[in-house]
């Protein structure tokens, strides 16, 4: 388990990071926290012949306010994001979420960004980014762009990256009054990868009723899934247990397609995520409705 | 003799050492001008080799050189057996097929070694595997058990006309008659899968052959030191004192270590033979997936005789045993199965057929455990299904066929794994599982909290099982014990060790016969130059049989000491004691002498000794017990079921333990907590998965599942001491014993937490996924 050889650059600056991959394209990797495509060296499943490390790059780890919600900067630790007051306070799913991925040993050396850039259609932070409606800056030595997260995984460990592309930074858009969140996964064991996950942010009007309910499933296909025709039978209605059920078994039976492994059939899979489905959202909906009769105070 | 030392607490004298990083591994041992090995594996579980081209890895810089099986000339040799073979008894079929260093004609089994490269370094060891270029006709793999045994099946070994590789019938009594005479009779078909040891340290080896010396060293991760040096002696035509095998700290053993030889010990010590030069080789985490034995697959169609009041009159137990691609261990495995399906009961009429068969994947030998859960996993479950049908409580029924105390020495009639019928020298089983009974709370939970819980709309279960575990067999162990000038004790024992506390109970035991602080005590182990009698560390016998043998040791010591202070203090040896390192006169504690300055005394420079005088104050002895003792327990687990996601939550775990007279309850705690950990992995996590290929498609930790110490849940552990009459201590082994009972008691804890739904669990280890096709089908049945 030795990778196969590769160059290494350390550079200290995303310019100069920037120059790396324009100038090796496809050969080159840029690492993060190395808690992924390190075993992928090892295992010689990846062989760049490039790596470009991103660790001395001091301008890439960061937590900032950005209005009322937040940029995260793509080399912050996971362990970072998780101790951060600021991220509590405006982002609580992502807070939420942070100590179930992985253990405290990976956190501590992955990345936020690094997350992202994997893609596994397991991932909690994939979920969650786009439950919330984050968006990711990409740079390249050429050009800068901004893509929303749903748009940003488009196949299974596979991301609108280009190959000269770095995940520079996230935003996190606050959310909106009268919102709850919720996330629930069931791992084999603790902490590990889920079989089924869904994450939900979920948003009421002032009469009560479902204004968007954005509910994303782990593990669920090849990329995260969002529950559109489950968001449809929600929507304009008060949350009742039964219409909740119905919608979680409408996204559990016709919106998502969980395929088979190891540790879980797609028959188990899809149970599994129905009854998620109804324990978020009701979970979701609680919390927005506490938020609403006055629990005052930030996210 | 008062014991000071022996039974006590007494924190282990290992772990500054092992915790601040200062212990020798395998992996730290670095020699000048040291070579790297790395193996090219077989992507195929069963082909024929056409070609292997392995020219381009020869040319690569950096490389030293390339060796596949046409290379080694007449040193290529299929491994000996490691355990004797079976006697001929009546009825026994036994084809002995042990594995190569390199494949030459056909590969048995996925990641079987194809050639070997040596180079200047591991990376490029690596880099040249890929250059090279070999050619395999792939062969229809047998990988289902039942299927191996079928006309057409293809053949592992093409000179057997099947894929049988042995066949035993033990009975005992009469079944047949037993079974017309019972009221009901519960027949199940129980698989058992395969799991892997996962020692945290993956097998090493560094050979260096010196040419100027003419010595051979090499450190190895084995538990069998001394037969690997007298093997490898025999093997490559050296002198036993020219090879020195040298098992330093090991971090965990686990039973696959025992073997010997795996093909990359021959290689390794092959190679330095060759070059003059130390070759490396450190196994990584994907090969001792492929690579490293494993243990536990059985099918099994068993039957339990009973009358109407839960009494048992007789099991039969038909089951077929994975060997794997070849079978140096012989049948240990599946005996011990045999023999722990009788557990701590009475069963007077016994029916076995056994049928080993050769498979296409890793060679099976002892997992801590050693057949022993199956054949537990096996008696328990009948049981229950058997209370369940009688209306009988789970463990009312267990009561009603323990061995009573006075049943001891009890002779089973069944052949164990030495090939003698299997005798129970001592026990008292019904206290132990009253024990755990009481400490569970097993009357009050039934009665008040599962009511209770379950009106919550919580599904929580409970689970109560006995067993035994045959332990401390022989044939021997031996132990030098010698005072040093500076009154430091060393001893030196065969064994080796791989992280069970010997440098601690062991020194206790020196340390009550020579009145010393067992800090005082250094004890070397595992390293031939030190000690080169014994056999190794396997079947829970250290704590048994090498424990003995260094009592013995230090006894005669202590009688050396004795005489000789007896003649320096001018006092007959009744008025001495052994304190803090010294001897004295008990009445007048200022008349003393130290041991230290008693060894200078004892080994003189100049002057005459009296004919006979052996120097100095030391001992060796060997102790070999007549046959194995045999500890026994009882284990109980309250677990919870949330039968819509299928996850199992242990609440509570007891242990009970009869191991005899206890060296050091810390010690003997740590391999209980630790055993369970196992055990649980072999209930809901640890499954290697195959494909109808023999590909091993979980070969890491990502997908092969151990439970962490989230998942492990802290066990309550109480002991009681039936002391062994076969050995002077009294002991017996415990090795294994906190894993054997696991599976039972999980398996009887799901079914009492979903007893709603009339489900039967005769699989280990389950799996939520599994959980759910069961519980469905349970549905289904349950409302049709
Ligand atoms: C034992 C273990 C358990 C784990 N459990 C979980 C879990 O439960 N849930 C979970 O979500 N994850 C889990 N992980 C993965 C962990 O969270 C990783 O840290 C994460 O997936 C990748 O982050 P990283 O910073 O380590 O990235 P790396 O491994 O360094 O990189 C991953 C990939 O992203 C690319 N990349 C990284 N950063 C950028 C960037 N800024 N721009 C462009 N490309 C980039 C790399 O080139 C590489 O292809 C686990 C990992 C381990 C080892």
């Amino acid at each position: 388990m030795k990778p196969a050889p590769f160059k290494y650059y350390a550079p200290v600056t995303v310019d100069e990071a920037l120059a790396h991959l324009a100038e090796h394209g496809y050969e080159a990797k840029p690492l993060a926290g190395g808690q992924s495509l390190i075993p992928l060296l090892n295992f010689r499943l990846a062989r760049p012949s490039v790596i470009v490390d991103l660790n001395n790059i001091s301008e890439l780890f960061y937590i900032r306010p950005d209005d009322g919600g937040l940029l995260i900067g793509a080399m912050t630790r996971q362990r970072q994001v998780e101790h951060d007051p600021l991220v509590a306070e405006r982002a609580p799913l992502v807070h939420e979420v942070m100590p179930q991925i992985a253990y405290p040993q990976i956190r501590t050396r992955g990345t936020f960004g690094g997350s992202l850039a994997h893609a596994d259609p397991s991932a909690e932070l994939v979920a969650v980014n786009i439950a919330l409606n984050g968006r990711f800056r990409l740079r390249s030595q050429a050009a800068e762009r901004w893509v929303p997260a749903d748009e940003f995984f488009v196949g299974l460990f596979t991301t609108a990256l280009e190959p000269e592309e770095l995940l520079v930074e996230v935003a996190l858009p606050p959310m909106p009054p009268r919102s709850g969140w919720a996330f629930q996964q069931i791992t084999r064991r603790h902490h590990d990868f889920c079989i089924a996950g869904v994450a939900v942010v979920v948003t009421l009007n002032d009469r009560g009723q479902c204004e968007q309910a954005r509910m994303v499933f782990l593990s669920a296909g090849d990329r995260p899934v969002i529950a559109h025709q489950a968001a449809e039978m929600l929507k304009g209605h008060a949350p009742s247990p039964e219409l909740i059920q119905a919608a979680a078994e409408k996204a559990a039976r016709d919106e998502i397609d969980p395929g088979s492994d190891i540790h879980a059939s797609a028959e188990y899979r899809r149970h599994l995520a129905g009854v998620l489905a109804r324990r978020v959202l009701t979970q979701a909906f609680e919390r927005a409705k506490a938020r609403e009769t006055g629990k005052s105070g930030n996210w | 003799m008062a014991k000071k030392y022996v039974g006590q607490r007494i924190k282990r004298n290992e772990d500054p050492r092992l915790l601040t990083g200062q212990a020798l591994f395998v992996d730290d041992v670095d020699l000048p001008g040291m070579l790297h090995a790395a193996f090219l594996r077989s992507d195929y579980a069963h082909a024929r080799l056409v070609s292997i081209d392995v020219s381009a890895a020869r040319r690569r810089p950096g490389v030293v050189a390339v060796y596949t099986a046409e290379d080694m000339g007449d040193d290529w040799q299929h491994g000996p057996p490691l355990v004797s073979p079976p006697p001929t008894v009546k009825d026994i079929v036994f084809h002995s097929r042990t594995q190569v260093p390199l494949v030459k004609d056909k590969v048995r089994l996925a990641g079987e070694p194809l050639a070997m490269v040596i180079a200047e370094s591991r990376y490029i060891a690596e880099d040249a595997l890929d250059d090279i270029v070999v050619e395999l006709e792939p062969l229809g793999a047998v990988v289902d058990l039942e299927e191996a045994l079928q006309p057409d099946a293809p053949l592992v070994h093409d000179d057997l006309d099947s894929n049988l590789a042995a066949h035993l019938i033990q009975k005992k009594g009469d079944y047949a008659a037993a079974r017309e005479q019972a009221d009901v009779v519960i027949s199940r078909r129980i698989v058992i899968d395969r799991g892997t040891a996962a020692a945290m340290e993956n097998r090493g080896y560094v050979a260096h052959w010196n040419p100027k010396s003419q010595e051979l060293t090499l450190w190895d991760t084995t538990q069998s030191p001394i037969p690997i040096r007298n093997g490898l002696a025999r093997m490559f035509g050296l002198s036993e004192h020219q090879v020195r095998v040298i098992a330093p700290f090991v971090g965990g053993g686990f039973g696959p270590k025992i073997m010997m030889f795996y093909p990359e010990e021959v290689m390794v010590t092959w190679a330095t033979l060759q070059l003059g030069r130390p070759v490396k080789w450190i196994e990584d985490r994907r090969e001792n997936f492929y690579a490293t034995n494993q243990e536990r697959e059985q099918v099994h169609t068993a039957e339990l005789a009973l009358t109407r009041d839960g009494h048992i009159l007789g099991l039969r137990d038909d089951f077929i045993h994975d060997t794997g691609a070849y079978d140096p261990y012989g049948l240990t495995v599946p005996l011990n199965t045999q023999c722990h399906a009788f557990g701590p009961y009475k069963i007077p009429n016994y029916y076995g057929d056994l049928k080993v068969v050769f498979t296409n994947r890793p060679i099976v030998s002892p997992l801590r455990g050693a057949g022993r859960p199956q054949g537990v996993f096996i008696i328990e479950r009948l049981l229950d299904v058997a209370a369940r049908e009688l209306g009988i409580d789970p463990v009312e029924i267990r009561r009603r066929n323990l061995l009573p105390p006075d049943a001891f020495p009890y002779d089973n009639e069944i052949i164990d794994q030495a090939f003698v019928p299997l005798v129970y020298d001592s026990g008292n089983y019904l206290p132990v599982l009253e024990k755990a009974v009481e400490m569970i709370g097993y009357e009050r939970f039934l009665k008040e909290e599962q009511p209770r819980l379950r009106a919550e709309g919580r599904h929580v279960g409970i689970g109560v099982v006995s067993f035994i575990e045959t332990t401390g067999i022989g044939p021997y162990e031996g132990a030098r014990v010698t005072v040093a000038p500076s009154g430091q004790i060393n001893v030196a024992t065969g064994v080796g060790t791989q992280g069970q506390g010997h440098f601690t109970s062991f020194a206790q035991i020196v340390a009550d016969q020579l009145g010393v602080s067992p800090h005082d005590v250094h004890l070397v182990t595992g390293d031939t130059a030190q000690f080169h009698w014994g056999t190794g560390t396997f079947a829970s016998r250290g704590a048994v049989v090498a424990a003995n043998a260094i009592h013995a040791a230090a006894v005669t010591v202590r009688g050396k000491v004795l005489k000789l202070a007896s003649k320096v203090l001018d006092t007959p040896e009744e008025e001495l004691e052994l304190v803090d390192g010294h001897v004295r006169v008990a009445d007048i504690p200022q008349r003393s002498i130290s041991l230290g300055q008693l060894a200078v005394l004892a080994n003189p420079l100049r002057g005459a000794v009296e004919p006979g005088t052996e120097p100095g104050l030391e001992a060796t002895a060997y102790f070999g017990p007549k046959y194995g003792a045999t500890a026994s327990g009882a284990h109980a687990a309250i677990v919870e079921v949330d039968p819509e996601t299928m996850m199992v939550d242990v609440k509570r775990y007891v242990i009970v333990e009869d191991c005899g007279t206890l060296l050091n309850p810390l010690i003997v705690e740590g391999q209980l907590h630790g055993g369970l950990a196992l055990g649980l992995g072999n209930s809901f996590y640890e499954k290697l998965v195959y494909d109808e290929n023999g590909q091993l498609l979980n070969a890491s930790f990502a997908d092969y599942l151990l439970p962490t110490a989230l998942e492990v849940p802290r066990a309550e552990v109480s002991h009681l001491e039936t002391p062994s009459p076969l050995n002077p201590l009294g002991s017996k082994g415990v090795g294994e014993g906190g894993a054997i009972p696991v599976p039972a008691v999980f398996a009887q804890a799901v079914e009492s937490a979903l007893a709603d739904y009339g489900l039967e669990i005769l699989e280990a280890p389950l799996s939520p996924n599994r959980l759910f096709e069961l519980l469905q089908a349970a549905r289904v049945t349950r409302d049709a």
